[in-house]
């Protein structure tokens, strides 16, 4: 993992500029993308770990391994799984500091924010504010380390 | 026009769109497929021109001004209620107030009503057919007053259990708020029947119309319904007008659900004496505009005729049953024998908003989730539908780009 949280969201901005902004290709390409994210385990799939605000469902899961945070996640709902799956590929394996202070620009670029809509956008949001929650909690951690 | 084609109506459709300018356009490059109805409808031009011309011509506040402008408003917004009148068939205009939706409706009678009238040990019967708007309402006034909420059971078929409504029934029971139609399921209840039932045992009855109303006949008397709520947005008028009926002998019982300007008849520090009905539950400045333009939306179901209108979408809706039922994977929810044009469905293995995200993309509009019904969907074991509803501007070839949207889909999703 040597890309910076930038590499990463331009690289991702570049894949979806090959879509077009074609809807339906679009969510194929999310879907897709949900397929490749890491499995959480049926066992962390708790009420604890639902993030609130998503219209489906989304469990989200953080642990700090040495001084980094890896997310695992999952959803319901293929659309979700997908949006959260890029999420994870930005942002998990970065030490907590760098989460914080992410800032997720891709979100306009891709035209996520257009083609997710308001209400399930709150969602995203709610997702990304989950993570960086968790970053705020484990910084002390591995402050203290 | 023959028994043997798919629709056969006296209406002429297109002419009915060309009212429609919004569904006239691309949505993701897709013409557009509006088949989310039952949450509200889209308007014709005689709507969206009266709600301009009132604001270009006639706006001024109501009732109290005596100039030539506030003259004007007046009328207009009164002849809506007089056209409101006539269309439920209600014994005269009074017993028609105007609030911002079906659910200010029902709260208000919850409030008013309720307050006045609820005491510890009483029982409000709702359906498990009914929108949280009718089920939260009498929650909140429940827990007040120590009553309790109690719930008509649904049967397989999305019909409500009415030998267990019966056994409900009892000394108790003081009010029954039921749907004339299921927003979610679609289902036509017995309404008349249920209002003779609870009038047997001394209750009074609120039906929410909110579903009815541009679907159905409607007449208030004829059903002797206490209470009757519905809104102007989903029976192709403006969005925040609703509609509370109720007999004068009740009105004139409850209390003011709001205080302020209109509703009042003297104000003093001592004593404040309240305006007669409809105006005691109108405080504030309300909707004029839209209210106005509601008449428009009454016009317009009036020309085009509501045994046309109900008629062609029940063609519709027997239309798009039969094509869902031969998909495999496909199970509709709620079959009653009596539905307005709504039909709700689930597919094996899809999410149903992987489903309405992806209609979108295909440009059609339908809804997904539990639509404001929890326990209808508890009851059925899901988490939520699809719901596509019908409007009369909606045509069998939309039907067809729904069906082939959704078998693409079903082949791109299973897994």
């Amino acid at each position: 993992m040597s890309q910076s949280i930038q590499d990463v969201q331009n690289e991702i901005i570049e894949e979806f500029s090959m879509l077009d902004g074609d809807m339906e290709m679009t969510i194929g390409y999310v879907m897709e993308l949900g397929e490749t994210l890491e499995p959480l385990e049926e066992e962390k799939k708790t009420e604890e770990n639902i993030v609130k605000g998503c219209q489906s469902k989304v469990w989200l899961d953080a642990q700090l391994q040495g001084d980094k945070i890896h997310f695992k996640a999952d959803s319901n709902t293929a659309i979700t799984k997908g949006l959260v799956s890029i999420l994870v590929r930005i942002l998990s394996g970065r030490s907590p500091k760098e989460i914080v202070d992410a800032d997720l620009f891709f979100i306009d670029k891709v035209g996520l924010n257009r083609f997710i809509g308001t209400q399930r956008s709150n969602g995203l949001g709610a997702m990304i504010k989950q993570m960086k929650i968790y970053g705020l909690a484990f910084a002390t951690q591995v402050k203290s380390q | 026009m023959s028994d043997t084609s798919v629709v056969s109506t006296q209406l002429d459709i297109e002419a009915i769109r060309a009212e429609f300018p919004v569904l006239h356009q691309q949505v993701n490059g897709k013409p557009l497929v509006y088949f989310d109805n039952a949450a509200t409808n889209q308007k014709p031009l005689q709507v969206i021109n009266a709600l301009k011309h009132h604001y270009e011509a006639d706006n001024a506040n109501i009732h109290r001004g005596i100039h030539t402008l506030a003259e004007r408003s007046t009328t207009a917004f009164e002849d809506t209620r007089k056209a409101v009148q006539t269309f439920i068939n209600a014994n005269e205009a009074e017993e028609i107030i105007f609030t911002k939706g079906t659910t200010e409706s029902i709260n208000l009678v919850a409030s008013s009503w309720g307050r006045k009238f609820l005491q510890s040990g009483d029982e409000i019967i709702v359906s498990g057919l009914e929108h949280h708007s009718n089920i939260v309402p009498w929650q909140l006034i429940a827990q007040e007053k120590g009553a309790k909420v109690r719930a008509i059971p649904v049967m397989e078929n999305g019909d409500l259990d009415i030998a267990a409504f019966s056994q409900l029934l009892s000394d108790k029971t003081r009010l029954v708020a039921v749907n004339h139609a299921s927003n979610s399921l679609g289902t036509i209840n017995p309404v008349k029947q249920i209002i003779e039932m609870a009038h047997a045992r001394g209750a009074k009855v609120l039906i929410d119309g909110a579903q009815a109303s541009s679907h159905l006949p409607i007449d208030v008397q004829q059903l002797n319904a206490d209470f009757y709520a519905f809104s102007a947005h989903k029976m192709y008028g403006p969005t925040g007008v609703g509609i509370l009926y109720g007999k004068r002998s009740l009105l004139e019982k409850m209390p003011p659900y709001q205080g302020g300007g209109e509703m009042i008849k003297e104000v003093s520090f001592e004593k404040t004496t309240f305006n007669d009905i409809p105006y005691k539950f109108e405080a504030g400045t309300p909707n004029i505009a839209d209210v106005v333009a509601f008449k428009a939306a009454i016009d317009f179901i009036n020309r085009v005729g509501k045994e046309h209108i109900a008629q062609y979408e029940e063609q519709l809706l027997t239309y798009a049953t039969s094509q869902l039922k031969n998909i495999e994977g496909v199970k509709i929810i709620g079959e009653a024998l009596h539905k307005v044009s709504v039909v709700s469905f689930v597919v094996e293995g899809i999410h149903h908003f992987d489903l309405g995200m992806w209609m979108d993309a295909k440009g059609v509009a339908v809804r997904t989730g539990h639509h404001c019904t929890q326990p209808l969907m508890d009851r059925f074991c899901i988490e939520g539908t699809t719901r596509a509803s019908f409007s009369v501007y909606n045509t069998i070839e939309e039907i067809d780009v729904f069906i082939g949207a959704l078998k693409d889909i079903i082949k791109k999703l299973k897994p």
